[in-house]
């Protein structure tokens, strides 16, 4: 038996939280699969196929997939359920929308948001905006799994050669359709896939003083973020948002600026690598978690930051 | 249209929870408990419905111990009509408390139902994807803002990378995200009023459920902590540290 992992995918590409979801798989079973469903999604199978570690992809290209929409897709993942010990998804807002849904029409109890693989049905996960850490053992045969994407690192995007089989769509089950989206647009990476993050709190004001941010963040080639206190001001939009209650990332360089550290905060961002705080109240929380703590009035830092990080070591 | 809201008794999310010594899982004795703020949305939203003329009655259910009759009192405080509690101690799984919120749903027969996007404590977020599942009805997720038509709805949802809008026939089971409402205060009156108001009670036996489980928690630690590091004195000093000490620039 093997493992099937859902994929997402945009333009031709395999994101990020699948590559994490794939280890996770690689850690339960050796016998990977992936599935690549969607409209014209052949550029995204030949993706899957190269991912080191993936035994084999299964494409299924229909119009009723061009949308990751609940309800069909649960229905094709029950549809090829039978043939795996797991079926594993990234724990994102599509995985998080998918997965569960399927599990319940097969009968079966999900686990979600999976920080370690301990064993062949044994999982750490984060509880209480991950104030604690549970260890879960589940008695189901076939596990239906998402993955905390920071908490593995991603396989490797090239390197495999496994063969592309197609299978058949499930049907539309007709309870839903896509009407439209609207994405942020940005020139810059994206918030769980940038090496560096600098985010802003409410000690940034306004929403016109984010272009203080902006510009640290051009020069680092970092991702913009924020905490909730500033979306819930008014700020920026909520998928600035770094914390429980929105995005987990783990960069390379964290670089939280008026930021208090609310506890929903630090549970988003305090697996990165390093931490650097500005804030100019000294006993902010996020110094007890910062790796360098500046405390300083941020708007005179961070033009100074932007001037320093132009003149060369 | 009837609308159920469902609200959990979970830690207060202004507490700062601690483990048990022994592991078994978090200390909740003498810790303030609120209703789960995903779920005071919830109430707000289905109020909000109902006080634009598109619902006629906000049913509040509760799944859990007998405390979680307070949880339906402040439900019914903020303004819905009557609840219902399904009373069975210890630990429910988002699998069970489907199963029994499907049994309710079937006998209640409500046009909507609104769960919280998750609960603050065990953090699961599955119990609405999988109620829906088992109903065999659309699910609006995450949902940030809810445009009820005549025969479907336009459900605005919070994904990653920005917002998503899909249309779901009805009925159907809708989550919600932070930025749906601002949920309001109950009033002394209504609060008073709220004390009049019925709670029907069910057990899992009266709804023909079993209680199972299929997931142990082995144990409960705290996470892994982070030492504080060092206050630098100037900017030049921490792109400094960034560029030659941490490596990170």
């Amino acid at each position: 038996m093997s493992v099937l992992v859902y994929a997402e995918h945009k333009d031709g590409r395999i994101l990020g939280g699948t590559l994490s979801a794939v280890t996770a798989a690689i850690a339960l079973d050796q016998d990977v699969h992936l599935l690549v469903a969607g409209e014209s999604c052949t550029d995204a199978a030949d993706a899957a196929s190269r991912m080191a570690g993936v035994t084999r992809v299964i494409q299924v290209d229909d119009p009723v997939y061009a949308h990751p929409l609940a309800e069909p897709m649960a229905d094709l993942i029950v549809s090829l359920a039978s043939g795996y010990d797991a079926v594993l998804a990234a724990h994102t807002t599509v995985g998080k929308n998918i997965l569960p849904r399927a599990a319940a029409l097969l009968d079966l109890a999900p686990i979600g948001d999976i920080m370690s693989v301990e064993g062949p049905d044994t999982f750490k996960r984060p509880i209480y905006a991950g104030n604690a850490i549970a260890t879960v053992q589940t008695s189901e045969s076939k596990k239906i799994i998402t993955v905390r994407a920071t908490a593995f690192d991603g396989a490797a995007p090239e390197g495999g050669e496994a063969p592309i089989e197609s299978a058949p769509a499930a049907g539309d089950p007709g309870l839903s359709r896509f009407v439209g989206q609207e994405l942020t647009k940005s020139e810059r990476p994206e918030l769980t896939a940038a090496s560096i993050i600098i985010s802003g709190g409410r000690g940034m004001q306004s929403g016109d003083n984010f272009h203080l941010l902006d510009t640290v963040a051009d020069k680092l080639g970092a991702a913009v973020g924020a905490s909730r206190a500033a979306v819930d001001a008014g700020f920026v939009p909520n998928d600035y948002q770094v914390g429980q209650t929105g995005k987990i990332v783990a960069p390379e360089l964290y670089i939280a600026v008026g930021i208090s550290g609310a506890i929903q905060h630090l549970a988003g961002m305090k697996d990165s690598k390093v931490i650097v705080a500005i804030n100019k109240d000294e006993e902010a929380p996020i110094f007890q978690v910062a790796d360098y703590g500046l405390v300083a009035d941020l708007f005179k830092a961070l033009p100074a930051l932007s001037e320093a990080l132009d003149k060369e070591d | 249209m009837k609308i159920l809201v469902a609200v959990k008794r979970v830690i207060d999310y202004n507490v700062k929870i601690r483990v048990k010594s022994d592991n078994t899982g978090v200390e909740t004795a003498n810790v303030k408990m609120s209703m789960n703020p995903f779920d005071e949305i919830g109430v707000e939203e289905a109020l909000r419905i109902k006080e634009a003329g598109n619902a006629s009655e906000v049913v509040a259910i509760s799944l859990g111990g007998a405390k979680c009759q307070e949880t339906i009192r402040t439900a019914l405080a903020m303004g819905a009509d009557r609840g219902i509690h399904v009373e069975t101690d210890g630990v429910l799984e988002p699998l069970t408390l489907a199963k029994l919120m499907k049994a309710v749903v079937e006998r209640e027969e409500p046009g909507l139902v609104i769960l919280g996007k998750q609960a603050i404590d065990n953090d699961n977020g599955q119990t609405a994807q999988m109620l829906a599942a088992l109903l065999g009805w659309p699910q609006g997720t995450f949902a940030s803002k809810i445009d009820l038509q005549d025969s479907e709805a336009l459900v605005t949802r919070e994904v990653d990378g920005g917002l998503e809008t899909v249309a779901l026939g009805r009925p159907m089971v809708v989550s919600t995200d932070l930025r749906l409402n601002e949920p309001r205060y109950a009033s002394l009156p209504n609060i008073m009023k709220a004390k009049k108001k019925p709670i029907d009670k069910y057990s899992p036996e009266d709804l023909s459920v079993a209680v199972e489980h299929r997931i142990t928690v082995l144990k409960v630690e705290e996470p892994a902590g982070r030492q504080a590091g060092v206050i630098v004195e100037s900017v030049e000093e921490l792109v400094d540290k960034l560029r030659n000490e941490a490596k990170v620039i």
